[in-house]
């Protein structure tokens, strides 16, 4: 088993093909220009994949953590929380790193060769998506509703870029009523997107680092999540390596449970000592 | 109670909640909202509003 995890850890790619294919596993709605309307739609992906997204399987935690407290009936979301807490305790950040489609697409973006920027010196951007997840998906939900008491998804409708990226481009190419219907919204999300998409090119991903809410939730688990990292001191001879590697500006050596180590698992590999070790490698 | 036991503790304490959390929110009749809204084209996440 251990030795499974490892080379799942090695082949991080691979992973994260599986889970977007998982996560949208209705890829013949593309061409028809429609969404899959099932029950599994009831059950959240773990990553941030819009269930818009003509392919999607389940729903998307944040969309649906906001489709309910947007609603008359509901001030809270229990059972979306409750299913991202779950992701969350057992795998922390490891959604990030393995199961994100999103996540996936900002990496593929990142090994277009061009010269790579270090992100270090904008660390403070990272609480940004801290508000994102506490005002603009919960508050703004609660505090601004119709007459119904009903709101929209304040992310989903002014800031998220998946829902252009994974819905409203292959819905707007194959189904000519929507394509009819876009106007400056459409526009000001593309614009969102494309611009998420030149900066995970030259920066590692800026989503997931500075805007993602649903990476905000699972960063603030990492610390009690079962699945953690573990530095043997007698091995480790500071070298530094690992934090050289890490992309999203961790010291694994001072903080195992660092909020934004993705559980990548770079570090592990980088490791001349192998002194860095996870809850399935750990002796 | 040493830390690491300590860590554990809090860990099956989350685990607990999100499995009442989970519970509640489908006693409570959250997921036909979400099965509802998941099930249409969101307008919103696709840029019509």
């Amino acid at each position: 088993m251990k030795i499974l995890f490892k080379k799942l850890r090695n082949h991080r790619g691979i992973v994260q093909f599986f889970a977007t294919l998982l996560s949208n596993l209705n890829v013949h709605n593309f061409f028809k220009g429609t969404i899959y309307s099932g029950d599994a739609k009831s059950i959240c992906v773990p990553g941030l994949n819009c269930y818009s997204c003509p392919a999607a399987t389940g729903a998307c935690p944040i969309g649906a953590f906001q489709a309910v407290v947007g609603s008359s009936k509901f001030n809270f979301a229990y059972y979306v929380t409750g299913l991202i807490l779950l992701f969350g305790v057992l795998v922390g950040r490891l959604t990030c790193g393995f199961l994100c489609p999103f996540g996936w697409f900002q990496d593929l973006l990142h090994k277009i060769p061009t010269k790579k920027f270090s992100t270090k010196k904008f660390v403070f951007l990272k609480y940004i998506k801290y508000f994102m997840l506490f005002f603009v998906v919960f508050f703004l939900g609660l505090l601004f509703t119709d007459v119904g008491g009903n709101s929209v998804p304040y992310f989903c409708k002014y800031i998220c870029p998946v829902g252009i990226l994974e819905g409203g481009i292959p819905l707007s190419t194959a189904n000519s009523a929507i394509a009819n219907a876009i106007g400056t919204l459409f526009a000001w999300k593309f614009v969102i997107l494309i611009i998420i998409i030149i900066l995970a090119v030259f920066f590692y991903r800026p989503f997931c680092k500075y805007i993602c809410p649903l990476g905000a939730f699972y960063a603030l688990l990492n610390r009690v999540s079962f699945y953690k990292y573990y530095i043997d001191k007698d091995k480790c001879i500071n070298c530094g390596r690992c934090a050289k590697k890490c992309k999203m500006d961790v010291d694994i050596c001072k903080n195992q449970s660092a909020l934004e180590c993705i559980r990548c698992g770079e570090c592990i590999n980088e490791c001349p000592t192998s002194a860095i070790s996870t809850s399935l490698s750990k002796k | 109670m040493n830390k690491k036991n300590e860590t554990k503790l809090k860990s099956y304490l989350v685990l607990g909640v999100a499995v009442a959390f989970i519970s509640y929110g489908i006693f409570r009749g959250e997921t036909l909202t979400v099965l509802a809204k998941a099930i249409k084209i969101c307008l919103e996440c696709v840029g019509i509003g």
